[in-house]
């Protein structure tokens, strides 16, 4: 398990690598110059701007660029945000925590539903519960997580006034009251994100466990005289769950694409939100800092769901 | 020589047409529209999509209201005779802007599908055939873009190169490409994926062995025999995309960095509208709605296409 755990690591590397080559690509084949103002300055002539140019190596070859960023993004150094007057790395790491607590909420929301549901109806295929789970399923991913939120908040804040729709990370109120009014504000958001996740995964789950029920071995745990209940949840499942893990990982960019627009729609404080408002105030350095955090969290998520494959299928560890 | 090189065409043109149509020449397609037929919702989703895109291309021709005539006597006003959709908060009427949205966001679904398809086939068609460093180079290349984050990066590309493609080619045009080539450009790994393993399992195959065998060139393996087998998985992938690349753009646009305000797509009317939920829901609700209805009649011609066109899965 630890070779296995060593490999993996190793191979994020190259993907953190590959991630940070494609995001500086973007930002330099980008247009602009961030001198640009000097050079309509009448004032400024143009020797003082090549010098700033020089001085600040914006002529140097791409590589040496590359690497120079690089290398300050590594130590930290991740530069100063122009919007909100404060150093780009506290302000994302002000926002994470709210960002990770209503993802995972949605996720766990989502691995409640679509666990027992798809497996349920898995073991009764075209059952009439089988087909209730699957159009509402389909129903599920093709409503778009900023339509399902507004459609909540027509429900719940409006016409019946329940729930608040926005978030607020300054509740005022102390003990229990604390908890409850945070929960009460992230039932909405959290309901919204996991509601769309646990639409694909009861699918993927259903035909997963389907692909399984059918094999011999299941079989033999039956006519070994076994509960029905025993065979599904330690012959089947453990094994249907292979391949979901898989997706599931795949899928993640849009899980954390859906927590951008859920925390736009209920205004989450969290660095979905930040990415929306710095990239309206121009806040560059800003912007390729959330991008880069995103990109980190899906492969920490991914080798999260590698660590995992390996637990559920021991075999991938000794190959 | 001239001989054997006919023999060989002829030959092998043969086992294509075996490959592709066993028996009589229409058989196959019929046996897949009996299969696409059977699934009675993909039939209803190919007629409520039939229905909209007819609606959003001809509907404009029939309801000649301008989609900008501002008239603040009839602001937020919910469906009527005269707005059988109601009004937006400058009195727009919605079925126009409706329609005219119907148009952009249908025309970025179909030019998205069709970049990420031709992209995704070719890297997967070329990582499948060729053996080695090329492959795995190309497999990297596509983890790598499936391991991004697609609407962060969405956002920033647009942000990076939004005003450039403006000044070159008109808000509305330059947008569109902008949309297009982005959502595109990060769509097309799952299709690569496909063709590669697809490619490599029948690449193996005994009819292109024979192929091989009778002298076609790789090229022509490729294009003549491989290809055409690899289709059917390919088109229910590019269906789903659609459906993906409409959600895309209604999400650009619903943050307010898609199209310009004056261009009224379905995801720009939802965002103008989500701040005045309170005194006109039907505002919202209608393009949500819209949206979903394209997403979910697309996504059940999607599933009845899988059906039809790939036999193994069918029970």
């Amino acid at each position: 398990m630890s070779r296995y755990l060593l490999r993996r690591l190793l191979l994020v590397v190259p993907s953190v690598i590959g991630i940070s080559i494609v995001l500086f690509t973007v930002l330099a084949l980008a247009p602009g110059d961030p001198f640009e103002e000097l050079a309509t300055n009448p004032a400024i002539p143009p020797e003082v701007r090549a010098n700033l140019r020089t001085q600040f190596g914006l002529d140097d070859p791409i590589h040496l660029r590359y690497l120079r960023w690089f290398g300050s993004m590594a130590q930290g150094d991740w530069g100063f945000s122009f919007a909100s007057r404060i150093d780009v790395d506290k302000l994302i790491l002000q926002r994470i925590p709210v960002t990770l607590f209503v993802i995972g909420s949605s996720q766990v929301l989502a691995l409640l539903i679509a666990l027992p549901v798809g497996v349920f109806a898995a073991t009764r295929p075209y059952s009439i519960f089988d087909q209730i789970a699957n159009t509402l399923a389909f129903i599920g991913f093709s409503l778009p997580t900023f339509f399902t939120g507004i459609l909540l908040i027509l429900l719940f804040s409006i016409h019946l006034d329940w729930l608040p729709f926005v978030y607020r990370a300054d509740i005022s109120a102390t003990g229990w009251r604390w908890y409850w009014e945070h929960l009460r504000q992230a039932i909405m958001p959290v309901t919204v994100l996991g509601l769309f996740q646990a639409a694909s995964w009861t699918r993927f789950v259903r035909s997963s466990v389907l692909d399984v029920i059918r094999l011999d071995y299941v079989t033999t745990a039956r006519s070994k005289g076994l509960a029905e209940q025993v065979v599904v949840v330690k012959h089947v499942v453990r094994n249907a769950l292979i391949p979901v893990v898989t997706l599931v990982a795949l899928q993640l960019p849009a899980v954390f694409g859906g927590a951008i627009i859920t925390e736009q729609i209920f205004r989450v404080p969290g660095i979905g939100s930040l990415l929306i408002s710095a990239i309206l105030a121009n806040d560059t350095p800003v912007i390729m800092a959330v991008t880069f955090v995103l990109a980190i969290l899906v492969i920490l998520f991914n080798l999260l769901a590698d660590l995992i494959y390996g637990w559920l299928d021991p075999r991938v560890s000794y190959r | 020589m001239a001989g054997s090189t006919r023999v060989s065409a002829t030959a092998s043109s043969t086992v294509a047409a075996h490959a592709l149509q066993p028996g009589n020449g229409t058989s196959l397609t019929r046996e897949a529209w009996r299969r696409f037929r059977r699934h009675r919702l993909a039939l209803a989703g190919a007629a409520i999509l039939a229905l909209l895109t007819l609606g959003v291309l001809v509907g404009p021709f029939l309801w000649k209201l301008p989609i900008n005539e501002i008239d603040f006597a009839v602001k937020l006003k919910g469906p009527s005779f005269a707005h059988p959709l109601g009004t937006d908060d400058l009195g727009q009427d919605l079925l126009a802007r409706m329609m005219y949205g119907g148009r952009i966001s249908l025309a970025v679904g179909l030019a998205a599908m069709l970049i990420a398809v031709i992209v995704g086939t070719l890297i997967g068609a070329v990582a499948g055939i060729s053996r080695g460093s090329v492959d795995a180079a190309l497999m990297w290349l596509t983890n790598l873009f499936l391991a991004l984050p697609q609407l962060p990066m969405l956002l920033l590309i647009i942000f990076l190169f939004r005003d450039p493609l403006k000044a070159m080619f008109g808000p509305e045009v330059g947008i569109f490409i902008l949309i297009v080539a982005v959502i595109g450009g990060f769509s097309w790994m799952p299709v690569a994926r496909l063709v590669r393993a697809q490619f490599l399992s029948l690449r193996e195959k005994e009819f292109v062995e024979a192929a091989r065998a009778l002298g076609a060139s790789t090229p022509r393996t490729v294009v003549r025999h491989i290809l055409p087998n690899a289709l059917g998985p390919v088109i229910v992938a590019g269906t789903i995309d659609v459906a993906a690349a409409i959600i895309a753009e209604s999400t650009l646009s619903f943050l307010g960095l898609g199209f310009p305000p004056d261009i009224p797509t379905w995801g720009r009317i939802l965002f103008d509208a989500k701040d005045h939920l309170d005194i006109a829901p039907h505002w919202a609700v209608i393009p949500g709605a819209a949206i979903f209805l394209a997403v979910l009649s697309i996504n059940y011609l999607g599933d009845g296409l899988r059906d039809a066109l790939d036999p193994r899965k069918v029970m």
